[in-house]
């Protein structure tokens, strides 16, 4: 098999405060793949998010990024690899307008003049937010700027994408186009959600994380049909909700 | 949300006013208060120049005398205060209206108010006639160091958010019976306040991580004013 984009082996964090978020955490996720991690608040889902782009490091184990290690000497690299869209976009939108917070990432890597404004405009269309270029990040709304968060990191070509609960406070229609956005791109997609169908409807593998361990990992829809192990790791699913004849549904 | 799509003072429009760089406005600005507060204030002459001279520049602005006027509310306790003065201070007295007042005093009032007054406006007017990027841009141009321009523009982009979380918390704290105008209340207000800070705290740490994660090393990458981008 070829070299996995992410490579995740018996990862471990202790909090400073001793508290063992990870305790041993394996994880292969390979190119093309888009994968859901799930599990219930508290697991240590954003403590692994963190460390796949080297912002918090391992107190045991190893991350490897299509085979570059994540650590000191590379981390500029292992950044522009893996782009990470956090869970609030006013964490992620900081500069004065939507223009040059898309433009912050590539600049940072040493994108000027032309080749920096064909990346911006190119990832802004990937969002379809080409016409907010100008506008300031905190006058749009919520679903908008959520868009601008992943253009920012579409703006650095990433590699992977992970994406830390991109649906939680967006409206149905606003979650759907995302969802549409999230389809058409040609990346490894990591996604921490507690929405299952979403994750079914974008991931078909998922991955349970459950006290700072993988408890978990197949076909997302053998997970959701399997009520018993769902009940062990605190997942529910939304009233009425059948995984099976949901997938049937599925626009292609 | 504020007028047009500028910040609170601003006062969108296409003025002389408006185009005038924004590094020279600022440095305008910062000549012109300085002289003001260097004048003796026994020259009434000066200052009525420099007032007519800014109020010259407030109506080539267009920008309307009203909204400028409902701004200068923030200059209200120095009024209060320079109106006390010759109440209080010492030295030969005269009498204004029937009251005995302080000679001194009364020149120190006269001071504080024409000083604070042609210097609160003449700040509006550059804040009405200026967005908020050119400012920042401005004082880059002028080599203010880039860490301050950079907090400068941090504060900018979230004062809303922490005004915005500072009135849901006063909701919240509404909603459970409490009322933050009463004095009674005022512990809590204060303990409402420390979380607002420690929440701005963490937030600030947040962005800090996601400026990390996108390759921040410590500078502002240098990114191309808005003129010299075409628009798609
Ligand atoms: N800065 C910190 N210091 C100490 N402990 C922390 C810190 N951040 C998180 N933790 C603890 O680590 C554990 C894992 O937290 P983490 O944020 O990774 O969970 P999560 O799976 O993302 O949860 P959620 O679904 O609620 O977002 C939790 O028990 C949490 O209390
Ligand atoms: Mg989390």
């Amino acid at each position: 098999m070829s070299e996995p984009v992410l490579d995740v082996r018996r990862l471990a964090h202790a909090y400073p405060d001793g508290h063992e978020a990870l305790r041993g955490v394996d994880l292969h996720v390979h190119r093309g793949e888009r994968v859901a991690l799930l599990g219930p608040n508290g697991a240590g889902k954003t403590t692994l998010v963190l460390h796949l782009n080297g912002i918090l490091t391992p107190t045991a184990g190893s991350v490897s990024v299509s085979g570059l290690p994540v650590g000191a000497p590379h981390l500029q690299e292992v950044r522009r690899r893996v782009g990470v869209v956090f869970q609030d976009p006013d964490d992620q939108l900081f500069m004065g307008s939507v223009h040059d917070d898309v433009a912050f990432g590539p600049a940072n890597l040493g994108l000027r003049g032309e080749a920096l404004r064909a990346r911006v405009r190119r990832a802004l269309e990937q969002v379809g937010m080409q016409d907010y270029a100008d506008r300031p990040p905190h006058h749009l709304s919520y679903g908008q700027r959520r868009r601008v968060a992943v253009a920012t990191v579409l703006a650095m070509e990433p590699e992977v994408l992970v994406l830390d609960e991109p649906s939680s406070n967006l409206d149905p229609a606003s979650r759907r186009e995302l969802a549409d956005i999230l389809r058409s791109l040609d990346v490894t997609v990591l996604m921490v959600t507690h929405d299952l169908p979403y994750a079914l409807e974008l991931c078909p593998r998922a991955v349970v994380l459950h006290d700072g361990v993988i408890a978990a990992d197949g076909a997302t829809v053998d997970l959701l049909g399997d009520p018993e192990q769902m009940a062990r790791h605190r997942l529910e699913l939304p009233f009425g909700f059948d995984p099976r004849a949901a997938l049937g549904h599925r626009p292609a | 949300m504020g007028a047009g799509h500028g910040h609170r003072l601003h006062y969108h429009g296409h003025s002389p006013v408006h185009r005038a760089p924004a590094h020279l406005k600022i440095a305008t600005l910062l000549a012109f208060v300085l002289l003001v507060v260097a004048t003796p204030h026994a020259w009434v002459w000066a200052f009525a120049a420099y007032a007519a001279l800014l109020l010259g520049v407030v109506a080539l602005s267009r920008v309307p005398a009203a909204y400028l006027a409902k701004r200068m509310v923030v200059e209200v306790p120095f009024v209060v205060f320079a109106v006390l003065v010759p109440f209080v201070s010492h030295g030969p007295r005269t009498e204004v209206l029937g009251l005995s007042v302080s000679e001194p005093g009364l020149w120190a009032a006269w001071g504080l108010l024409a000083k604070g007054t042609i210097g609160v406006l003449a700040s509006l007017t550059v804040a009405a006639t200026t967005e908020p990027q050119q400012l920042l841009a401005g004082l880059r141009r002028l080599r203010l160091p880039d860490q301050l321009v950079q907090i400068a523009g941090f504060m900018l982009r979230y004062l809303d958010v922490v005004t915005e979380e500072l009135g849901r918390m006063m909701v919240a704290m509404r909603s459970r019976g409490c009322d933050p105008r009463s004095p009674r209340h005022w512990p809590a207000v204060g303990r409402t306040l420390g979380a607002l800070f420690v929440r701005s705290y963490e937030r600030g740490e947040r962005v800090h991580l996601a400026m990390l994660s996108r390759g921040y090393d410590g500078r502002m990458p240098d990114l191309p004013a808005p003129a010299h981008r075409e628009h798609a």
